[in-house]
């Protein structure tokens, strides 16, 4: 029996245009996973199918072996996390509450909170670094302060497996780094399965120890960065040429696209590029 | 604190009007005492009235902030979309039209909330979305039953017509003790059903998603949430009258009052009881002319909507 998420011949879409297509994927336990496409290429689509959210027309999605649609919603929600693209801040809440309500799945209708329910939340509010902020309201803090309380809200949740939409998306790129470090540790410390959505892929291919390429609602490649970040791959996934080098800060590898213009194509560029390819 | 202003609301308006009963006179009373002159007053003229006010301000309070919470609008109250129009419609014709009273009364008003909320929701749901469009579609809906209320007045024989407005002014003159029954039943058992379910109208508040990924079940919550809110309004209207503006105020003054973090769900139904009292008090004792108790909620309640929708505007989010 297959272990963690996977999905098998899934097909899914929104009224009846089907943007995903006989889909089969195994989530690898305990890594990070990135996936990455051409806008509109089924990416979100997909998450959303993994995590429940969409309901696929024929096929499954499995989490350990078992169809999540029959796994009641409470009991999923204490394994599976999600954090969606643009979630909504009730006007003046706390990040203390909101962090809180990431422990909703582990109450019952009328059971009170619990002192475990507190240490979830410190423990979350710690890792985040959110601590100086618990007494805030949400709606004052900046981009980069708020994906860390709500990514903070998703740790409290205490989940093996945490789904997110697009989680740099508006932010600078100090930020974003910041963003992907912290899931990068949470993933050390916890081990946690990451599976995200992301638009970067040079960041992509740097912090996922695996990388899925769609294309039309089908995976293209998927394996390590190494695997799928080359050139044929960029330029059959983002019909765009490109160089792949070695990423000096990370030696993962690393796109630099190729435009009409701005290109130098002197001899001597080319051999520089070469080299720092190998 | 509130419960305590709840209360001496309810004491004041017990002890105080035409003629003042002193509390303890008024206790001896509710014990089954006698207190000469003025055990009608409070017996029969003030405390059906007082009880009938805190049941339907309970019910406007909870109903409504309940749908303000699920849509995450303030705006979204069922007396805005048409639901409560769509009670009112149901009862006037059952009213004027069927010359019927009582219970069927309520069944009918329900049953048409109901059929309103599935036809809003129908006409404005789009891939599961509905947000602002169902505001927009819930307007128009009302606007539709209220002329078909009009239609049903004009319609009707003059000798009804008189009454059936001061019903629609929304009112609790001439409240009898007996029609609390029916008014409480549905409380007790859809607020709780309403507050069973508080936690995941907590998740609801951040999203449809977030709701999901933290383990609500979103559709069926929904219907338990609006079946509920809807009988409970729908009760109440059949009642005193669609009381304006309660359902839509008692939301935000509790948010007010208690802040953003926690659930409003009690909060606003005590604020409706207060409102309703207060309001009928004012109506009937501290204007120069006697008036239901729906014209002074909805002298309150205009402004407000004014003021929010000019802020909706600005800001693009409320609540």
């Amino acid at each position: 029996m297959a272990q963690g998420l996977t999905a098998r011949a899934l097909v899914a879409g929104y009224g009846d245009a089907l943007v995903l297509d006989a889909l089969d994927l195994d989530v690898p336990q305990g890594r990070i996973t990135a996936i990455v496409g051409a806008n509109a290429c089924g990416k979100s689509t997909l998450l959303r199918a993994l995590s429940r959210l969409l309901k696929p027309k024929h096929g499954h999605v499995l989490l350990d072996g078992k169809d999540i649609h029959k796994i009641a919603p409470r009991a999923l929600a204490q394994k599976l996390g999600l954090l969606p693209q643009s979630p909504v801040a009730p006007e003046g809440i706390t990040v203390l509450d909101l962090v809180g309500r990431g422990r909703s799945p582990h109450q019952g209708v009328f059971t009170r909170w619990t002192q475990r329910d507190d240490e979830a939340v410190a423990a979350a509010l710690e890792a985040t670094k959110t601590v100086d902020l618990a007494n805030r309201a949400v709606d004052e803090l900046s981009g980069g302060q708020r994906q860390r309380v709500w990514i903070a809200m998703a740790l409290a949740q205490e989940t093996d497996l945490l789904l997110l939409d697009e989680p740099t998306t508006f932010l600078d790129i100090r930020h974003q780094v910041e963003v992907l470090d912290l899931l990068h540790d949470l993933n050390a410390a916890r081990g946690t399965t990451i599976v995200m959505v992301l638009h970067d892929l040079n960041l992509a291919a740097r912090y996922c120890d695996h990388l899925i390429a769609m294309t039309a609602g089908r995976l293209h490649a998927s394996g390590t960065s190494e695997a799928v970040l080359t050139e044929e791959t960029v330029r059959q996934v983002f019909g765009i040429g490109s160089r792949i080098v070695s990423d000096p800060v990370s030696g993962r590898p690393m796109m630099v696209p190729i435009g009409r213009h701005r290109v130098d194509t002197t001899p001597a560029q080319n051999e520089a590029m070469e080299a720092m390819g190998q | 604190m509130l419960l305590a202003l709840l209360l001496s609301a309810a004491v004041v308006t017990l002890t105080l009007g035409r003629s003042y009963v002193p509390i303890t006179d008024v206790l001896r009373i509710l014990l089954g005492g006698e207190v000469p002159g003025a055990t009608f007053t409070v017996e029969v003229l003030r405390l059906p009235r007082t009880v009938l006010s805190i049941l339907a301000g309970l019910s406007f309070g909870l109903g409504g902030v309940a749908f303000q919470i699920m849509l995450r609008n303030p705006l979204a109250s069922p007396d805005i979309i048409g639901i409560s129009s769509g009670a009112s419609a149901a009862a006037v014709f059952a009213i004027v039209g069927l010359s019927l009273t009582g219970p069927v009364v309520s069944i009918l008003a329900v049953l048409a909330g109901l059929a309103v909320a599935m036809l809003i929701y129908g006409l404005a749901v789009r891939n599961g979305e509905a947000g602002t469009r169902l505001i927009l579609v819930g307007i128009g809906v009302s606007a539709m039953l209220q002329s078909l209320i009009s239609y049903v007045l004009l319609n009707a024989p003059a000798w009804n017509r008189q009454e059936a407005i001061r019903w629609l002014s929304g009112s609790v003159n001439g409240a009898r003790l007996d029609e609390a029954l029916p008014l409480l039943t549905t409380f007790i058992v859809f607020g709780l059903l309403l507050l069973s379910r508080s936690r995941e109208l907590e998740t609801l508040r951040l999203g449809d998603d977030m709701a999901a990924a933290l383990g609500t079940p979103v559709s069926r919550s929904r219907i338990v949430i609006i079946i509920s809110a809807v009988s409970i309004i729908a009760v109440a209207t059949a009642v005193t009258g669609p009381i304006a503006f309660v359902a839509f105020l008692a939301g935000p003054i509790a948010a007010h009052i208690v802040g953003a973090n926690g659930s409003l769900l009690l909060p606003s139904s005590l604020v409706g009881a207060v409102l309703v009292l207060v309001a009928d008090f004012a109506g009937q004792f501290l204007l120069p002319a006697r008036y239901p108790v729906g014209v002074v909620t909805g002298v309150l309640g205009a402004p407000y909507l004014i003021y929010l929708i000019i802020r909706v505007n600005r800001t693009g989010r409320a609540l």
